[in-house]
Parts: C-alpha cells; sequence; structure tokens
C-alpha cells in the first residue's frame, strides 16, 4: 500500500466544500497520475481497500479518490448535487436501484457477463459484488450459560423469559436514520410476520438504536449490549477480534444484502470505471474469487435459509413516500413504547 | 431449315412469375407473422401493466375519510420477473399528486374504459404507460383516484428481436419450399410439350402421320392445325408425285415412237446435214427419254421407301446379277467392269431399291467413263456392316463438288457432253440412307471416282 503513495486524509464536514457531507476522502496511487477515479462509496476504508490496492496493481499510473458517504448523501451528491463521480458503491440496494431506475446510472457490460450469476447484474446498470448477510451477534461472555438463539423464534423466547438481564441490552438499527437497517428490516416483514413480534419484544425492552453496524459490534464488545439483532454479518466477521462474539446467521431466514457499483450517468471517466468494474466484478465471483468479506462467513452452509434481496423495481415499493412513512409509523409505534 | 428465333421461355416465365409470388406471399407472411406477433407481446406487456396498477389501485383504502394506499411489493417487483425493466408510477386522486413519479405523463384515453394506454419516453428511454382509475368517496366527495404504471421496453424489445428472426425463419422456409414447388411445376407444366417436340423430332423424313398421343387440352389446338398441315403437305406431297410419275410415263412413250422415226429418217437420209441434225435429234430424245425414266425410278424409290420392306438381302449375290445385267452397256462402250474381291454379306432391305441404287452407280460409272477404262466393283465387309465400292479411272470429280452432287438434278461441271438428269446420286443417297447407311464419294489417289455404299449389318 506504501508504494502507491497512499495518503489519508479525514475530512470534516463543516470543511467540504460541497453540500454532501462526507465521512472521509482517501486517496490511493502515484501523486502525478495520468488518470484519476473517482469513487463515492458506503463502505468503510478499510472494507474495500483490497479492491483498490489489487486494481492499482493491474493499472499502471492510475489513482483513486475513494470518498465514504452515508447511503442518504450518496444519493443526496448524485442527484441533487450532481457531483462528478465515476463509481458508486453502496450497501443501500434500494436506493442503488433507484438510482438505476431514474436513469442516473449508465449501462455497462462486464467483460465477464456470461460468467456471472443472475442475481447479480440488473440492467446492465447494478452490479452485485458482495453477499452480506444480516446477522444475530450475542456476547458470548454477557450471556453466560444461556443458550445461544439460532433463529428468531428463540431469540424472542431467550428475551421473553430474561426480561431483566436484556433490558436496556438488545440493539438494532434505527431505521428512520440507517438506510441499509430500513432495508433489512423491510425485507424482513417481506419475509414473515415474526420480525413485528421480535420488534415488538425488543421494544418492550427498551431496545438501542444505532445508526450503523460497527456501533453496534462496538457495544456488544464493550458489554454495553447482549444481543445486537440485523448487524452487517460481514463487518462484524471482518473484524480481528471476532472470536469475541457469537456472530449468528438465522436458521429461520437470513437477509442477504448485495453491496452494488454503478457508473454515474454523468461519470468524467467511464471508461477506466468500465474498467474498475471489470477488476471488482471478475475478483468478487467464480471460482477465483478473492472476496471482501472474510472468508470464515460461508453462506454456502445455509444456502436454504438464504433471503436474498433481489435487486429490482421491487424495492422501489419501500421507497414510496406513502409506504415508508406507514411503515415507519408502525415501526416506531412497535420500538418505542417508553 | 433455319432455326426458329427464341423469344423468352415458358418455363423460364412460369419458374420466374411462380417465384415472384412465392417472393411477395413470403414477405407478406413475414409481415403478418410479425405483426401480429408484435401485437401479441403489445398486449401481453399491456396486460401485465394492467394488473400491476390495478393491484396497487386495489391497494387503496379509505380510513377515516382519508385514502391510505399500502403499496403491494408485487405490484413492481412482477414487472421486473422476466427481463430487467425500469419501472415507474404514479398514483394521483384526481389530479393531486400523492406518490411515485409526478412527472411521469398520464394517458389520455377513453375516459370510461378500464384502462388507457400510451407509449412514450420518459427519463431517456421508451416506456410503455398505463392508467387505470376507481372512484373514491373521500371527505372532499368523490373522486377518482388514479394509478399509472410505467415499465421499459427491454423485455418487449427481446421479444420483438426473436419474433423478428423467427418469421424471418418462417418467410425464408416458405420461399425455399416455394422454390422447389415452383421448379417442379414449371418442368411438370412443360413436359407434354417436351414429349410432343420428342415425338415429331424422332419421325422418319417421310413420316407424316398424325400426332394421335393424347396431349393437354392447350395444347390440342396446336396439334391439331399440325396434324392438318402434315395432311396437307402429304396430300400435295404425293400429287406432286404422281404427277411426275405420270408425266414422265406419258413423255416416254412418245418418245420412243419419235426416237423410232427419226432412226428410220436418219437411214433414209442421205444429205450429211439432215443426218447430223437428225443424230443429234435422237441423242436429244435419250436424255429425256433418260430422265423421263429416272424420274419415274425416283418416283418408285419415293413409294418403296415409305413402305420400306425388310427382307434378308444376299449382298453378293445382288451385287454379281447387278454388275452381269451392266456388262451389255459396259461392253458396249468398250469399259470393263468387274466384281473384284466379292464377299459374303446379308442386310435387311427392300433388295429392289438396293439393285437400284447400285444400279444407278454403276450407270453413272459407265456413262462417264471414256472408253477403255476400268470399273471394279467390291463388296467387302466389316464389324460394322457392308460396303460395297464402285471405283473407275474416269475423270474423277471436283473436288468443290463432292457436297453437292447427291442432290437432286445436280450435275458436275464436266459432264456437259454426256446424257444425264442428276438423280442417280440422288436415288443413291436415299436408299442407303433409308437403310441406315451412308453414301460416300471420293476420288482414288491415282486418278477415277470412288462411290461406296455403306449398309449397317443387321
Amino acid at each position: 500500500m506504501r508504494q502507491f503513495g497512499l495518503s489519508l486524509v479525514l475530512i470534516f464536514a463543516a470543511g467540504w466544500a460541497s453540500a454532501f457531507e462526507a465521512e472521509e476522502v482517501a486517496r490511493f496511487g502515484p501523486e502525478n497520475s495520468d488518470r484519476e477515479l473517482r469513487i463515492i462509496s458506503t463502505a468503510d476504508i478499510a472494507f474495500f481497500e483490497p479492491m483498490i490496492t489489487s486494481f492499482l496493481a493491474s493499472a499502471p499510473n492510475t489513482s483513486i479518490e475513494y470518498t465514504v458517504v452515508s447511503s442518504s448523501e450518496l444519493q443526496k451528491a448524485i442527484v441533487d448535487e450532481g457531483e462528478a463521480f465515476d463509481v458508486a458503491v453502496s450497501s443501500a440496494m434500494d436506493l442503488q436501484t433507484k438510482l438505476a431506475n431514474d436513469g442516473w446510472a449508465q449501462r455497462f457490460t462486464p467483460a465477464a457477463n456470461s460468467a456471472l450469476p443472475d442475481w447479480a447484474v440488473w440492467n446492465d446498470m447494478l452490479f452485485a459484488f458482495t453477499q452480506e448477510p444480516a446477522a444475530i451477534v450475542v456476547s458470548k461472555s454477557g450471556l453466560g450459560d444461556l443458550p445461544v438463539p439460532d433463529s428468531r423464534n428463540d431469540l424472542i423466547n431467550l428475551l421473553r423469559q430474561h426480561p431483566d438481564l436484556f433490558r436496556g441490552r438488545v440493539g438494532t438499527y434505527d431505521v428512520r436514520q440507517s438506510g441499509l437497517g430500513y432495508l433489512f428490516a423491510t425485507q424482513d416483514t417481506r419475509a414473515s410476520e415474526i420480525y413485528w413480534r421480535l420488534t415488538e419484544v425488543m421494544g418492550a425492552l427498551d431496545a438501542q438504536l444505532y445508526c450503523c453496524s460497527s456501533d453496534m459490534i462496538d457495544a456488544v464488545k464493550s458489554g454495553e449490549l447482549l444481543i445486537a439483532y440485523n448487524v452487517l454479518g460481514s463487518y462484524a466477521i471482518n473484524r480481528a477480534d471476532r472470536d469475541e462474539f457469537a456472530i449468528i446467521l438465522p436458521s429461520d431466514f437470513t437477509t442477504v444484502m448485495l453491496r452494488t457499483a454503478l457508473i454515474p450517468s454523468n461519470a468524467p471517466s467511464s471508461e477506466l470505471a468500465a474498467l474498475f468494474l471489470d477488476h471488482l466484478m471478475a475478483r468478487s465471483h467464480g471460482q477465483d474469487a478473492q472476496l471482501l468479506t472474510n472468508p470464515a462467513l460461508d453462506l454456502s452452509q445455509n444456502e436454504a435459509a438464504l433471503n436474498r434481496i433481489r435487486i429490482g423495481p421491487g424495492l422501489l415499493v419501500f421507497l414510496d413516500q406513502l409506504k415508508k412513512r406507514a411503515f415507519l409509523s408502525e415501526w416506531e409505534s412497535a420500538i418505542l413504547q417508553n | 431449315m433455319s432455326t426458329p428465333v427464341a423469344h423468352g421461355s415458358i418455363r423460364r416465365r412460369l419458374l420466374l412469375s411462380l417465384l415472384a409470388s412465392a417472393a411477395v406471399l413470403a414477405i407478406v407472411v413475414y409481415f403478418v407473422v410479425q405483426s401480429v406477433a408484435r401485437q401479441v407481446a403489445q398486449e401481453s406487456q399491456d396486460n401485465v401493466l394492467t394488473a400491476s396498477a390495478l393491484s396497487i389501485l386495489d391497494s387503496a383504502r379509505l380510513s377515516g375519510g382519508e385514502i391510505s394506499i399500502d403499496l403491494p411489493y408485487s405490484a413492481l417487483s412482477m414487472l421486473d420477473s422476466i427481463s430487467d425493466e425500469r419501472v415507474f408510477y404514479a398514483i394521483r386522486l384526481e389530479d393531486e399528486f400523492l406518490s411515485g413519479y409526478a412527472d411521469l405523463p398520464e394517458p389520455t384515453g377513453d375516459p370510461n374504459g378500464t384502462s388507457s394506454f400510451l407509449s412514450t419516453t420518459f427519463l431517456g428511454e421508451d416506456v410503455r404507460v398505463v392508467l387505470v382509475k376507481r372512484r373514491m368517496s373521500t371527505d372532499t366527495g368523490r373522486s377518482f383516484l388514479k394509478v399509472s404504471v410505467a415499465q421499459t421496453l427491454s423485455g418487449q424489445k427481446q421479444a420483438l428481436a426473436r419474433i423478428s428472426r423467427t418469421s424471418m425463419g418462417i418467410g425464408a422456409g416458405f420461399f425455399l419450399v416455394s422454390v422447389l414447388l415452383a421448379a417442379l411445376i414449371s418442368r411438370s407444366t412443360i413436359r407434354p410439350l417436351d414429349r410432343l417436340t420428342g415425338s415429331v423430332s424422332r419421325r422418319g423424313p417421310k413420316d407424316l402421320r398424325p400426332v394421335a398421343a393424347p396431349v393437354p387440352s392447350e395444347m390440342v389446338p396446336l396439334v391439331a392445325s399440325l396434324n392438318s398441315f402434315m395432311r396437307r403437305l402429304q396430300q400435295s406431297l404425293m400429287r406432286s408425285e404422281d404427277f411426275i410419275a405420270e408425266a414422265a410415263h406419258r413423255v416416254r412413250t412418245p418418245l420412243a415412237v419419235v426416237r423410232t422415226k427419226a432412226e428410220v429418217a436418219q437411214r433414209k437420209s442421205d444429205d450429211p446435214e439432215t443426218r447430223k441434225a437428225l443424230r443429234e435429234m435422237i441423242r436429244a430424245i435419250d436424255d429425256s427419254s433418260r430422265t423421263a425414266g429416272q424420274l419415274l425410278d425416283h418416283a418408285m424409290v419415293t413409294f418403296r421407301l415409305d413402305h420400306l420392306a425388310r427382307e434378308e438381302i444376299s449382298l453378293h449375290r445382288l451385287v454379281q446379277d447387278t454388275v452381269e445385267r451392266m456388262r451389255p452397256t459396259s461392253e458396249l462402250k468398250d469399259v470393263t467392269l468387274e466384281a473384284t474381291e466379292v464377299e459374303t454379306a446379308t442386310i435387311k432391305g427392300d433388295p429392289i431399291l438396293v439393285q437400284n441404287a447400285l444400279h444407278n452407280l454403276l450407270d453413272n460409272a459407265v456413262k462417264y467413263s471414256p472408253s477403255g477404262a476400268e470399273i471394279h466393283v467390291a463388296l467387302t465387309t466389316t464389324d460394322d456392316g457392308a460396303k460395297i465400292s464402285v471405283k473407275d479411272t474416269g475423270p474423277g470429280f471436283q473436288t468443290d463438288e463432292l457436297d453437292v452432287l447427291p442432290k437432286r438434278f445436280a450435275r458436275g461441271a464436266n459432264t456437259q457432253d454426256i446424257v444425264g438428269s442428276g438423280l442417280g446420286l440422288t436415288i443413291a443417297k436415299e436408299v442407303v440412307e433409308a437403310h441406315g447407311g451412308t453414301l460416300h464419294i471420293t476420288n482414288n489417289p491415282g486418278g477415277g471416282a470412288c462411290v461406296s455404299l455403306v449398309f449397317p449389318s443387321s
């Protein structure tokens, strides 16, 4: 990494010229490169960095500017402000689908198109390169002798049987803040009614709400939480301290988010972006894939229970303002009982 | 005979018009299949769109005088189930926009119909829009809830491309089959003409019988006029031959009388000039009577050729006989006539005709050879047949006349002072050809003429 002259710059919101809020901006590659690829992404730098360095190794004299934003800021940057980015990467599949559906993405055919699974490409615009499950993260030490729940039903039973232990110590996404949390929650409701029962139970136990998976994992690690529901499994498994907590893929159904990339319609270097996407897709699919997620996260054991979110206009349904308003009010009445 | 001028070909014209109509039909088939399929594809897309819009409309509920819509997940996801499509929708209460894409154009179709459609462009792509509506009672009174759903056309385009390929294939297949059929039809249509041509051209030179084989009704007039033409031709031929034979016969007898009278007068006359004139007269009478005789011969030959007999002929005997009959004439002229080298040979045919042919050859040879000349007659056999050759030591033919001489009334340029009709070689040629053989006229290497009759072995 050093040989590429990595320079990491932290940009604070107040100092940023644009209106959208960037969390971090990092530069990779030589200072005076001939061409620059601008990526806007919701993925943490550490998570995405292997992909960038492997691409730069094959593309000489190229640099990459990597901007980390939240999924709603990404939407704002591209739609409202027309910022010129070459690649947009996001875990918010619904928002990505809306971008593509509304004409903000260019069509592009990856070199390895025929080798890609059907679910990985939508309309030659959206390209999925990871499969990341929503997991239940449990503090091993905090649970003591209690059984580790294997499914949502187990979890509900556990919470009901030990309300005093878990009061204030269960956490989940604040779906009003987090696009990914909203996506997981809405897809859970599509899969089963049990989501609402679980939300009711967690609400009764004064559930803590978080903006991001990393915060929830930290909270479990610190003992602040015993159980975190709908945590991004890929983030949990990629941590060095992953042995300190149990990562459970629920056996009833496991919602799987696909992280997707697109080339915005106003991309200044769309050819370079196409090269990058070719690299991204080739590295993420097939026999020789080198996944961004830790190999310990083995989805194939659980194939029957996988509820892989399908990219498509169905995702637009929960973005509908009437639908979203109705869903959030129902969710609030379930989780905010006090 | 001159070759008829060919102007166009029935078969080609038939083939071309069949192919042209097949091509037109193939193109029509292509367009019909495509337009039907296009309509079906459009209808099925419209049906899916309508189902989607209706499911949204059905999810609208009134609660407390307000409309709430619980957008069904499947309403939009069903539009994407077969091919990846971009999907847009708009929900409006009369003109008040409730949710979806505010700019989505609304079809202005039949206001009373259940659904109306529109093909337009939205956000940079061709889309099909459907509008369905339902009357709702709200706080503000009764009003229409309108749901529009739009879908891009990539699936429809794929389907149309596939249909286009299929209908192209159907059209091409149709055309290929038509080409095959057209070739067969044009050949079978033209076949009766070919058969008629074949049966007419296979006929012998003297065969003027009417065509009796059945022909298609379209060809009956042609064959009828052909038959009538041949009948008239035959009658006219017969009449003229009868006439010639009759004329020759009638001329010959008085000529004989005139000749006898002239001879008597010559003998009685002492005046040398009168005797000379009478000698020339007798000579001219001989010439005429000979011509008349040969015309009779020719008429006889023509008649017999029409009804050619097929008897066994011993050629060697026939040659010997003919030579012996000719010997008095040759001796009179002091010409040596010999049948040298006579092999045994048998053919099938009319012995009188063959003898007549040989007689004519010998007669010519004796007539045109000077005194003291020699004539050799030979009969040789080969694997292919028998050959009678007559060689003399006379003046021979002039080489530029070899082709012309066997024609009727043609005479060599060097025969002015000799009595002759020009029919002898013609008769010989007609006879030998009627027997399937050939007549050869050449000059001997050492001088003199050589005429041979070659008969095929029976």
